[in-house]
């Protein structure tokens, strides 16, 4: 209430009755009650995260991995659109030619705390060979652990190999 | 009880037996006071959570109940860190100061015609004075610890909980016209025979009053400017660690539960039934509904408790000088008139007091 004597000036106390009605008759407190009430019984969406997990989507796009083809050898041809595409630039190769004629990678190496996960590189690759995993729970405890070899790039991959290739074929349709 | 000690100890005197009754009922009332905060610690962090649609504590054991458990087991085994420039002795008694008035409170509610611990006459004013004597304890508190946020928390909780004190006994200067007695039990008594009996109805705006004081009195939201997580960090309980901080928290909550339990008998009508008037329930199996018990007076406490924690979260912390005219220029006056109207009605001989 403003502080101002009314005693002198009844049309301001007849205009200040509507206000006093409202503030004695607590209706905007009970509003507000209302309102944390419904709260009270609403369904919490709250997800118990380690032992509950959201569902993923098959493009997910998580921790990097290097395939294979089924007979083994390597798919990466080290033709470096990856690294040319990617744009942290977290991507490093180095290439030779090996004895059988074939140009493969000798250092294949991904910044992990560059990368972005924006994918570019999966869609860049001409032989399947970079992709992303739906793995986000990783860690590394010391800085030079986030650079990420080639051998750890296609461990990943020979880990997962059947998950992504899952989740490869759930997603064929759209793509 | 008093025939099962007598039997058991037939060599005691009758002042002995009325002692260690007292006693026993102490106990029975100190350690479910304790047992409440426990469970109450839960339940509001649980309510406020849902309100703030969280899901609140729910790690230590099914649901989190054990979570206030082990809060307790934290606080009581964590180091008690005295300031440097602090008064010690004066720092370790404040939180006694605060606590003690709190639980010896409890003396004098009864709980239903027969559990009473202290039956005085002058029950409503012990009350009084008790309730006011927990300032003593916060303003300790804040000077003792020497420093400015636990000074400026105890002189904003002094001069908060002096301006509510008044509406508070104004609130309850319509209980005792309209009770006629300044014993608990007889406030009750007066209030039997149905709903519309219950002084809530004729003393209203008293009755809302008489809460709105009580939240202030315990210095709980929307009134903790005492506290005032925002700008003093805690208020007058800053230095305070381990098991002191404890009884802080003890004597908040058991405030708490004495400020529901006081409404639920002041207005509420105790222990008498929602359905009192229900004589259709008589001889049927429903016929532990309309008799006055001890759970009625449970459900009470406990819809006001809830109100508490309502209150909490969903308002926000009144200015400091907003909580001053609401306390000095709205409650009292509104005290006054109603007492006033009071008056009248008892003159014009309408009001539920009439009929008895």
């Amino acid at each position: 209430m403003p502080n101002v004597c009314y005693a002198n000036r009844p049309l301001e106390l007849c205009m200040n009755i509507k206000h006093l009605i409202k503030t004695l008759s607590m209706i905007d407190l009970i509003k507000g009650f209302n309102v944390t009430l419904k709260a009270l019984f609403r369904t919490k969406v709250t997800v118990q995260y380690p032992e509950v997990k959201t569902p993923l989507s098959p493009r997910f796009r998580g921790k990097l991995a290097l395939m294979r083809y089924d007979n083994g050898e390597e798919r990466c041809i080290a033709c470096k659109l990856c690294s040319a595409v990617c744009p942290a630039q977290a991507i490093t190769i180095e290439s030779e030619e090996r004895n059988d004629g074939t140009r493969r990678t000798t250092k294949y190496e991904i910044d992990a705390f560059k990368c972005i996960y924006c994918g570019f590189c999966e869609q860049a690759c001409p032989v399947d060979s970079i992709v992303e995993t739906n793995i986000f729970e990783y860690h590394m405890t010391e800085n030079h652990e986030r650079i990420q070899t080639k051998e750890m790039l296609l461990a990943t991959g020979d880990q997962y190999k059947e998950e992504i290739s899952k989740n490869r074929a759930k997603d064929s349709k759209y793509t | 009880m008093e025939e099962l000690i007598t039997s058991l100890f037939s060599s005691l005197t009758l002042q002995e037996v009325e002692l260690i009754i007292s006693i026993v009922n102490i106990i029975i009332v100190t350690a479910s006071l304790i047992l409440f905060v426990v469970f109450m610690v839960y339940f509001e962090r649980k309510i406020m959570g849902y309100m703030h649609a969280r899901i609140g504590p729910n790690r230590v054991g099914p649901k989190g109940i054990f979570q206030s458990l082990a809060d307790t087991i934290k606080l009581l085994f964590k180091e008690i860190i005295i300031p440097k420039k602090a008064d010690k002795f004066m720092f370790l008694l404040a939180p006694l100061l605060l606590l003690i008035p709190a639980i010896a409170a409890w003396a004098v509610v009864p709980m239903n015609p027969e559990f009473l611990i202290a039956d005085i006459n002058a029950g409503l004013l012990y009350l009084l004075a008790l309730t006011s004597f927990g300032v003593y304890g916060v303003i300790l508190a804040g000077w003792a610890s020497n420093s400015k946020y636990a000074f400026l928390g105890a002189m904003r909780a002094a001069a908060q909980m002096v301006a509510y004190e008044i509406a508070m006994g104004f609130a309850l200067v319509g209980v005792l016209m309209a009770g006629g007695s300044l014993k608990l039990g007889e406030i009750v008594a007066a209030q039997s025979g149905g709903v519309e009996n219950w002084f809530f109805i004729p003393l209203f705006p008293l009755f809302i009053v008489y809460f709105i004081s009580g939240v202030a009195e315990t210095n709980r939201h929307p009134f903790d400017v005492a506290e005032g997580e925002a700008e003093i960090v805690a208020g007058f309980h800053v230095e305070y660690s381990g098991a002191a901080f404890a009884i802080f928290f003890l004597a908040e909550y058991i405030n708490m539960a004495l400020i529901s339990i006081l409404t639920a008998i002041f207005f509420l009508g105790g222990w008498e039934s929602i359905f009192s008037n229900f004589s259709v329930l008589e001889k049927t199996f429903f016929n532990f509904l309309i008799e006055p018990s001890i759970f009625w007076l449970l459900i009470k406490t406990l819809f006001f408790l809830f109100v508490f924690i309502w209150l909490r979260a969903t308002f926000p912390r009144y200015r400091y000088d907003q909580l001053m005219t609401l306390g000095w220029k709205v409650l009292i006056p509104i005290t006054i008139v109603w007492i006033g109207v009071e008056c009248l009605m008892f003159v014009m001989q309408i009001g539920p007091w009439n009929s008895v």
